[in-house]
């Protein structure tokens, strides 16, 4: 286990019990998430890579345990008194999630104009600024469903981090997303946890980047937590750890996308 | 499982499922009398709603009243009571057939694509999206939608009975002879404004609540799967549609309308 102090630690779960429709997601799961950071989510499929995130955001409750965001624990709160400690939260889900009957530009302003008092050439700004800083600058005008899956991720991610939040949340970044928009992304997170000392969580199928970016990796495995730095749990002990490295690094490299 | 099991199962499910919908209904309800006020959601979903429905709404009423017209001059003058076809079409659009014919239709067309629309986003994430934006889905999507269908029911119900009335004075008076005058007066002799009037009001007022509040709820409660929004639309339709016949009888037999 990972040798973070209660203190450091931003995001923290402890024996965490989890089922959904009938199935054991995490079974005494706990693991934390220094402050200032970017830890790293990896498994295999199905191991609760996501489930994790949206545990972390509140928008799944665990059976058993303690989750605590920021020093609020989340796990009992109610709705409204999430959206609170959701203010501190960015999320990137997935397939971007942004609002498809809305433009890019409203998507990304929409956190502005709900929780700042921002005048709307204001808003504009800081919008046209997270578009560029996401390599997506003069796109404000298009509609989701007008936008690559790589460029819906980065406006994805221009919105989940407007308003400076104090963690990030990423659910699978780099999927689909060719090797020069995985570098982009990878860069822009290194730049947002340097800068803003923002704590990013990252889940990701993606080895050369994890081992780039991460200062730490939590292992999903079995509905439990293995944490580390990248080279410890590269070369852990347990074989199922570090097998799963080199298999993925083994396609990567047959792929060309060597680290 | 025996029937005994079963039968208790479901009712166990549809209580639940009760609760959950006043708790939603309740929700929607506080957020509706307090800030944000999203006007221009509110506009963009009454266009959705009313402006979208109105060529099948026009038409519908038009061809309902033509109808009427046609079968009311048959029957009445078996009787030699062709006199009274205006008070025997306006009485029954008002009354009955405009509301809940209204009803129905925006059920078809508005309730199953706002259901569709909200089901959609719970399986692209979008409304928690939201949640992790700290916007509140209810606030934000479902309250605008819900209060459109309201706003919208009893203005689409009256276009239907205008559109039905003249219908039926084009058949009636255009084109079997009756009487244009006798048409207009015994029509105006019958309708009462303080019964009919209000009463057509309140059914589509009920309907309207009915009908956005069950198709936001079957679409905010969906399984977040392609099967998933194709059950919340049929459900918004068939529940929709045995709602407002069921609620027309109720409130025929309380209120007399």
């Amino acid at each position: 286990m990972n040798a973070i102090a209660d203190g450091d630690a931003r995001v923290r779960l402890e024996d965490v019990h989890l089922s959904l429709r009938g199935r054991a997601i995490f079974r005494g799961l706990s693991c934390r998430f220094p402050r200032g950071k970017i830890s790293v989510i990896l498994g295999g499929s199905g191991a609760g890579k996501s489930t994790l995130l949206r545990a972390i955001g509140g928008l799944v409750r665990p059976q058993r345990g303690v989750v605590t965001v920021a020093g609020v624990e989340v796990s009992r709160l109610p709705e409204h008194a999430l959206f609170e400690v959701r203010q501190r939260i960015g999320m990137l889900f997935q397939h971007g999630a942004l609002l498809d009957s809305m433009s890019v530009f409203d998507n990304v302003a929409l956190p502005l104009r709900e929780h700042t008092d921002l005048a709307p050439p204001d808003v504009a700004a800081e919008v046209e600024r997270r578009l560029t800083a996401v390599g997506l600058p003069g796109t404000g005008a298009m509609f989701p469903r007008e936008l690559s899956g790589g460029m819906l991720r980065r406006a994805a991610l221009a919105r989940a981090i407007v308003t400076d939040p104090e963690i990030v949340l990423c659910d699978e970044p780099f999927s689909g997303l060719d090797p020069i928009n995985v570098r982009r992304i990878e860069k822009l997170f290194g730049t947002l946890n340097l800068q803003l000392g923002l704590t990013l969580l990252i889940t990701s199928h993606h080895i050369p980047s994890s081992l780039r970016m991460a200062d730490q990796i939590v292992f999903l495995l079995e509905g439990t937590a293995i944490s580390g730095s990248p080279a410890a749990l590269r070369h852990h002990a347990d074989a199922r750890v570090s097998g799963f490295f080199a298999a993925e690094l083994d396609a990567d490299a047959e792929n060309g996308e060597g680290a | 499982m025996n029937p005994i099991q079963d039968l208790g199962l479901r009712t166990v499910t549809l209580i639940a499922h009760l609760g959950r919908l006043t708790a939603f209904v309740v929700e929607i309800g506080r957020n509706a009398v307090r800030p944000p006020w999203r006007v221009q959601r509110l506009v963009d979903e009454i266009y959705d709603v009313g402006v979208l429905s109105l060529a099948i709404i026009c038409l519908s009423g038009a061809t309902v009243g033509a109808v009427l017209g046609l079968q009311g001059y048959v029957t009445l003058s078996r009787f030699g009571a062709e006199g009274s076809l205006g008070a025997v079409v306006g009485l029954s659009l008002v009354r009955e057939l405009g509301p809940v014919l209204t009803a129905l239709l925006v059920t078809g067309r508005a309730g199953s694509a706002m259901a569709a629309e909200i089901a959609s986003m719970v399986t692209t994430e979008q409304l928690d999206g939201l949640r992790m934006m700290s916007v509140d889905p209810i606030d934000f999507v479902v309250k605008p939608k819900a209060l459109a269908m309201l706003i919208a029911m009893p203005m689409l119900n009256a276009l239907f009975i205008v559109l039905a009335l003249f219908g039926g004075y084009l058949v009636g008076v255009q084109l079997l002879g009756v009487d244009g005058g006798t048409y207009i007066s015994s029509m105006e002799g019958s309708i009462n404004l303080e019964d009919d009037i209000a009463g057509t009001l309140l059914k589509s007022v009920v309907f309207g609540a009915l009908v956005g509040m069950i198709a936001t709820y079957r679409g905010y409660t969906s399984e977040p799967t392609s099967a998933g929004v194709s059950a919340a639309t049929t459900g918004t339709v068939v529940t929709g549609s045995v709602a407002i016949l069921l609620f027309d009888y109720v409130i025929t037999a309380l209120w007399g309308v």
